[in-house]
């Protein structure tokens, strides 16, 4: 048994032969040609096959991973038929009398080195696509089909590093994890195996020779490692685990997909929580009726400095997008309490749970609760949006909150820039007071949401851990008062 | 000739998918339409030269369109800049 340390970007157990991923390396030939004609049109066919089978790569990973995860292909697309490649390769094929598949790698290098050399990492990033357009291409030229998993029975994927085209490309039902030995946590590997809720590894050093192809052996998603050809007693342990692991993944499957109808024949909107874009995968995976809770104080969590407008307005309106009309309820800025941003610079505070936090920093910040409001009314020109204020405990609140969005949209109005004109906004019901004014709080807004942990904190004057059970009469007693 | 100047405010600044889809707007006129940066230029036709000029987020560009409907062209560009970057 060998065992080898990775970082696991899903948890989970998987049990398997290694599969061994290596790409297909295209060694092409500069070959003399009589009619350049020829050539170009074979070119024109072979660039027609790329745009094709990038089209079904796009159409494929919009429904795997999201429009997010299948902008790529898109962009791929473009570059393919892009002007400046086209007219590179047609010239090289003219002036040297050459083969189409020499004037294309020559193409893809010279554009991949410029990208390279550029300042700015973005687009030094971008050499990567233009050599996995070259790729394809050369392939359509080629007559080679493109890269897939050949194995009768679902295995352990293992890679150097898997680019998008080549992921998107396997079929799905033969992967029971991804393990590779380079690859970033943010990368499309991962991205990939979170909607697919399967385990993976990134950064794991599994020699990729022909000795590991077909080992048996076990990833672990909890541990972070690979056990290869594992002894009796870890493989007996693994199989415990993942045993286990797959009853409870049935147990919920068997409801994926049905209308969400209690026995009584109530329905009930069964909506995902969210904490930023990442996460947009998992809630269209696994069918949810909408966003209950964009949990917006990740994006100021996440950054070094006040996230701007744009930077802001950039994510709404990526969530709004791949929601496609179905409900987002973004919540305003949670900060505060348990969860510190540096720059804030909020005081120190000897009960931060009761101190300056959430609504009360936006109010007495409006400048940085206006930015965030202005995007958020901008994204809802783009979907379904809501907005959910937190931390409430009176209806002046709510009543100097709806003069501050009322201030917004004016301001957008007078710019000219659209947004949802019937935006609902509602308020989380997390504090006992809020309770109280229920009846007028109702008359304000659109809608409400019980925040059962916080109220649960702030009705029993017992911190939010596991010291306390949920069920207490009082618990019990206080949600029916709503 | 119509000029105009515009000051990238998209974080990652002129970049792929966008770039394609500004690429698709400036082929719809018969226009030439040059993006200008310092030394560096490009017509706004090639995807490959446009992102070759890096871009960026704060970066000031002008963008020279001329041609039988160079009116329209600039005003779509305009738009199709302020929407996207």
């Amino acid at each position: 048994m060998v065992i080898y340390e990775g970082k696991a970007v899903f948890e989970g157990i998987a049990i398997g032969k290694l599969y061994v991923y290596k790409k297909q390396e295209q060694s092409v030939k500069r070959v003399k040609i009589d009619d350049p004609e020829a050539e170009k049109k074979r070119y024109a066919d072979a660039k027609e096959t790329a745009i094709t089978q990038l089209q079904g790569l796009y159409e494929k990973a919009l429904k795997e991973v999201g429009e997010s995860g299948a902008e790529i292909f898109m962009a791929h697309q473009m570059m393919v038929d892009d002007d400046d490649y086209i007219e590179s390769v047609e010239n090289i094929i003219d002036t040297e009398s050459v083969n189409a598949e020499y004037a294309v790698a020559t193409t893809g290098d010279n554009f991949a080195k410029m990208f390279s050399e550029m300042e700015e990492e973005y687009f030094r990033g971008r050499a990567a696509d233009i050599k996995d357009i070259t790729e394809r291409i050369l392939n359509a030229l080629s007559g080679g089909g493109s890269g897939g998993i050949v194995s009768d029975e679902p295995v352990i994927v293992v890679a150097d590093d898997l680019a998008p085209s080549e992921t998107v490309q396997m079929d799905k039902e033969k992967i029971l994890s991804f393990v590779t030995v380079h690859g970033s946590a943010n990368s499309h590997t991962s991205i990939l195996a979170k909607t697919m809720s399967i385990p993976a590894l990134i950064g794991c050093p599994v020699p990729l020779t022909d000795e590991s192809q077909g080992q048996l052996a076990v990833v672990d998603g909890y541990e972070g490692k690979l056990y290869v050809d594992p002894d009796p007693e870890v493989l007996a342990e693994k199989k415990k685990l993942l045993l286990k692991e797959e009853e409870k993944k049935s147990l919920l499957e068997r409801l994926k997909g049905k209308e969400n109808i209690t026995l009584d024949g109530q329905k009930i909107n069964l909506y995902a929580n969210i904490g930023n874009t990442k996460d947009l995968g998992l809630v269209l995976q696994n069918d949810a009726g909408g966003i209950g809770l964009f949990r917006s104080e990740f994006i100021y969590l996440g950054s070094d400095h006040y996230p701007t407008e744009e930077e802001q307005f950039a994510i709404y309106k990526q969530v709004a997008q791949t929601l496609a009309g179905k409900k987002v309820i973004i919540r305003t800025l949670d900060i505060g309490a348990d969860k510190q941003a540096d720059y804030f610079e909020l005081p120190k505070e000897e009960n931060p749970a009761m101190g300056l936090r959430a609504i009360r920093i936006c109010l007495t910040r409006p400048e940085v609760f206006k930015t965030q409001l202005r995007a958020i009314l901008r994204a809802s020109a783009f979907g379904k949006v809501s907005i959910m204020f937190p931390m409430i405990i009176s209806v002046e609140e709510v009543k100097k909150i709806k003069v501050i969005v009322n201030d917004v949209k004016k301001e957008l109005e007078d710019a000219g820039i659209e947004y949802d004109k019937n935006i609902e906004l509602g308020i989380m019901i997390e504090t006992p007071a809020a309770v109280m004014v229920a009846d007028e709080l109702a008359e304000e807004v659109d809608f409400f949401s019980v925040g059962t942990n916080d109220l649960t904190q702030y009705t029993l004057a017992i911190d939010m851990t596991d010291r306390i059970s949920p069920w207490m009469s009082s618990m019990i007693r206080i949600i029916p008062q709503l | 000739m119509k000029e105009f100047k515009y000051v990238i405010t998209d974080e990652v600044g002129i970049h792929a998918r966008p770039a394609g889809l500004l690429v698709q707007e400036a082929k719809k006129f018969t226009s030439t339409i040059m993006f200008v940066k310092g030394e560096k230029s490009a017509k706004a036709t090639s995807l490959m030269k446009l992102m070759g000029m890096g871009i960026v987020k704060g970066d000031e560009v002008t963008i020279q369109v001329e041609g039988d409907d160079e009116e329209a062209a600039a005003a779509a560009i305009e738009a199709f800049m302020k929407a996207n970057f």
